[in-house]
């Protein structure tokens, strides 16, 4: 069957995909955070950033309760803290930049979907927490753009770069 | 200074486009201003690894949505103002099997065509009564349903005189992260169509109209609502078709 196409997330999500704690995926992990940026190198403070990950022991198997809800209210109470459910999401601040917590994935990366206004079409890329044998496969000048800078113990760097001479590499599952 | 840019300009630059090829939209599609500065100029890098993570994805259960969430007529004290709609179909994978159990997310501006939202700054009228967010689970064959309003159209400032046509977003989820999807969903028959970039964007014809709810009589409940359907189908690999060497 052929697919429904793509259209931009647009500007006004607001209300309907972010959630309190979104970017809170585990605690006493590791945090990485970063700035999104456009071609001029402005950053981009509407965009919505989507993560998945394997555990610590490196299950995909995912949990629900990232949305866990208040039945009495319906207010979003977010994950109990105990489940790990690999999801995470985060729109970038008015300065663009977003934080996630969370823990590192015996595999090595965090996979993460790019939306945002003026993007008609989400993008995939991956934050490597150290070295891998797909970086290797890349030119070496656009390897690192896929690679966290540890800032300090336990804090990692990672910004996107949605075009320009820094720009992220993207990735294509066919 | 410049002069503004006119509905006549971004026409042309529509019909150049025109016919292109392509279920998606290219990411560097120029009649949508926004698109110049956020878009990759270098190629995506290909991964074919079956064991990527990709293949698996985000999963949510009843604990997630509760009952009420896929009925935007029902979140505040009193009704919002507007058209009644139901919007339902299924949502399936490339092999036209249904996605179980996943999460819908919609969201929508107000029947005077106003979000709720602080640089929402189109001087309609807000409704008190409507915030214009659902979410529901799929069952067990694909389905959701949402009870709404049908929202307006609005005006927007890519280029003067630019108003978009009445549209609800829509995120999707598959079974693979691969198949994620946030897309919008438009009314048959809307006037707006041909002017709009965002929509245009999509330039394959056969694939426009994927994006065009049908209305179907039967599914209008009477005194109360007009009914829609629009079935979804979700791009991307899944690690079955990885299994079956795709």
């Amino acid at each position: 069957m052929n697919p429904t196409p793509s259209q931009t997330v647009g500007p006004f999500y607001g209300y309907a995909l972010p959630f309190p704690g979104g970017g809170d995926l585990a605690t006493g992990g590791i945090a990485v955070h970063g700035y999104v940026y456009d071609g001029a190198g402005d950053p981009v403070p509407d965009a919505l950033l989507e993560f998945w990950q394997a555990d610590e022991h490196g299950s995909l198997a995912g949990a629900p309760g990232t949305l866990r809800r208040d039945p009495t209210n319906g207010a979003i109470l977010g994950r109990d803290g105990v489940r790990f459910t690999g999801f995470g999401r985060v729109a970038t601040d008015l300065d663009g930049h977003w934080t996630l917590r969370t823990v590192v994935p015996p595999n090595g990366y965090i996979s993460v979907c790019v939306f945002a206004r003026g993007l008609l079409h989400h993008l995939f890329t991956r934050i490597y927490l150290g070295q891998d044998a797909f970086l290797d496969s890349l030119p070496p000048e656009r390897r690192q753009t896929l690679v966290a800078a540890e800032e300090r113990e336990g804090v990692y760097r990672f910004d996107i770069h949605l075009q320009g001479e820094k720009e992220t590499v993207f990735l294509d599952f066919g | 200074m410049s002069e503004p840019l006119k509905q006549a300009d971004i026409d042309q630059e529509i019909a150049a486009r025109a016919g292109e090829p392509g279920d998606h939209p290219a990411r560097d599609y120029a009649p949508y201003r926004s698109t110049l500065l956020r878009h990759p100029k270098q190629p995506l890098v290909a991964i074919k690894d079956p064991e990527a993570a990709e293949l698996t994805g985000p999963v949510f259960g009843v604990s997630d949505v509760t009952p009420f969430d896929n009925d935007l007529t029902k979140q505040h004290l009193g009704e919002p103002l507007g058209e009644r709609i139901t919007v339902r179909g299924r949502v399936l994978d490339r092999q036209g099997r249904p996605v179980r159990g996943q999460l819908v997310e919609i969201w929508q501006a107000n029947s005077a065509g106003r979000y709720l939202h602080q640089r929402d700054d189109h001087p309609a009228p807000l409704d008190p009564n409507f915030t214009g967010v659902g979410r529901c689970l799929t069952d067990d064959d694909g389905n959701y349903l949402f009870t709404t309003i049908k929202p307006g159209p609005y005006p927007w400032r890519n280029h003067l005189n630019a108003w978009r046509p009445a549209h609800i977003h829509f995120s999707l989820f598959g079974t693979a992260f691969t198949q994620r999807l946030v897309t919008q969903m438009y009314f048959p028959g809307d006037p707006l169509f041909p002017y709009d970039p965002i929509m245009q964007s999509v330039t394959d014809e056969r694939a426009r109209q994927r994006l065009i709810a049908d209305y179907v009589h039967d599914l209008s409940e009477p005194e109360f609502s007009l009914g829609y359907r629009w079935d979804i189908v979700l791009d991307g690999p899944t690690a079955t078709w990885m299994e079956e060497g795709r």
